[in-house]
């Protein structure tokens, strides 16, 4: 009798832990990225980060996303109803975390899209044809040349823009934010400078409506 | 005669021991990856699947003690033993990067944690194989007598 209450005692003690510590956790992980929603503002959004959504809106939704990941594409016409829902109140903010192989190159052209003016219909054009380029994770550079005409860009000039210095610093910065923020899977969501703690659509939908 | 009472009392708490510590290895390495979201290398998956077992197969042994629990325990231990070691060694450099097994995907050599510039995740994993196999030869020396 006293073995089994050994047992269950250390098997107690240890889910309580398990629980506790992961309830501690993300609480301490909120307050700190709450901390730093305040101290430091620039780390959600910075001068090169394309925002969509009116002026005057005052909801900001951090996006952390990798081109190759393929939640990232299911969560961004997500996001977009949600912004359609409430018009004027929500600014979506998109970062990088290109955690993928190979990703920081498509990163890349999608920032030398932006001097083409061709930013959105690049992303889109990526999004569409993911499942083709992006297979099994590892993104295949080659084919995606052939899908940006349709996205109106000039491949040839996209080219010698993806060199540009500015490109390359503003996705290491984008890296950086992340790792201080601790993003470690992509998409990362952040509204307001509240993480998204649980993952999902309605938890996400949520914490933004908790913020309008 | 109240001997082999004795010695079969210490037996059960070397078993017990080992079970609260797999179980420690177990919550750990779930908390890391579940809570604390690191994701495992190959090499971990390797060794959770000779630890996460050893949970079950010594709580099963515990009640009645059973003797035959190193016959079915050793196999797992030895094998996550040799993975821990093995992946230590890549850690330190002691093998060269480059036979390692998981060049794709996360690296088996990355510094999640680093407590006291000592115990990284790797260690955590080595210290746990190490432990249950000193408690089990204790044990296995315990019942032979």
């Amino acid at each position: 009798m006293k073995k089994q209450t050994l047992i269950i005692a250390s098997l107690f003690i240890l889910v309580f832990a398990y629980f506790g510590g992961s309830y501690l956790y993300k609480n301490q992980y909120a307050k700190s990225v709450d901390f730093m929603a305040k101290e430091n503002t620039a780390l959600f959004v910075r001068p090169h980060s394309p925002v969509y959504g009116e002026e005057s809106a005052t909801t900001y939704i951090i996006d952390f996303f990798d081109p190759a990941c393929e939640t990232c594409k299911a969560f961004h016409p997500f996001v977009e109803s949600i912004m359609e829902k409430h018009p004027g109140k929500i600014k979506l903010v998109l970062r990088y975390a290109p955690f993928h192989t190979d990703s920081y190159y498509v990163v890349q052209m999608l920032e030398a899209a932006k001097l083409q003016d061709k930013y959105d219909q690049t992303l889109k054009v990526l999004f569409k044809y993911q499942g083709q380029w992006a297979s099994h994770h590892s993104p295949n550079i080659a084919l995606i040349w052939g899908y940006l005409p349709e996205a109106g860009i000039d491949v040839e000039k996209l080219k010698d823009d993806m060199k540009r210095p500015e490109i390359d610093a503003a996705i290491k910065q984008d890296i950086a934010d992340a790792k201080t923020l601790g993003v470690t899977k992509t998409p990362q969501f952040f509204v307001n400078g509240k993480p998204l703690v649980k993952f999902g659509y309605k938890e996400l939908e949520e914490l933004i409506e908790s913020e309008l | 005669m109240s001997m082999p009472n004795q010695s079969s009392t210490l037996a059960w708490n070397l078993l017990f021991l080992c079970w609260l510590v797999a179980t420690v290895a177990m919550l750990g390495s779930l908390f890391f990856s579940e809570v604390m979201m690191f994701p495992p290398c190959i090499m971990c998956w390797y060794q959770r699947i000779c630890m996460y077992p050893l949970v079950i197969i010594f709580l099963v042994a515990l009640f009645p003690l059973d003797k035959n629990v190193l016959k079915y325990a050793q196999p797992f231990v030895y094998i996550g033993l040799f993975f821990a070691i093995y992946q230590n060694l890549l850690y330190y450099k002691i093998l060269p990067e480059s036979v390692q097994p998981c060049s794709q995907g996360v690296s088996c050599t990355s510094d999640y944690i680093n407590w006291f510039g000592f115990f990284t995740i790797q260690m955590l994993s080595l210290i746990a194989f190490s432990l249950i196999l000193i408690l089990l030869t204790l044990f296995k020396r315990n019942i032979s007598k």
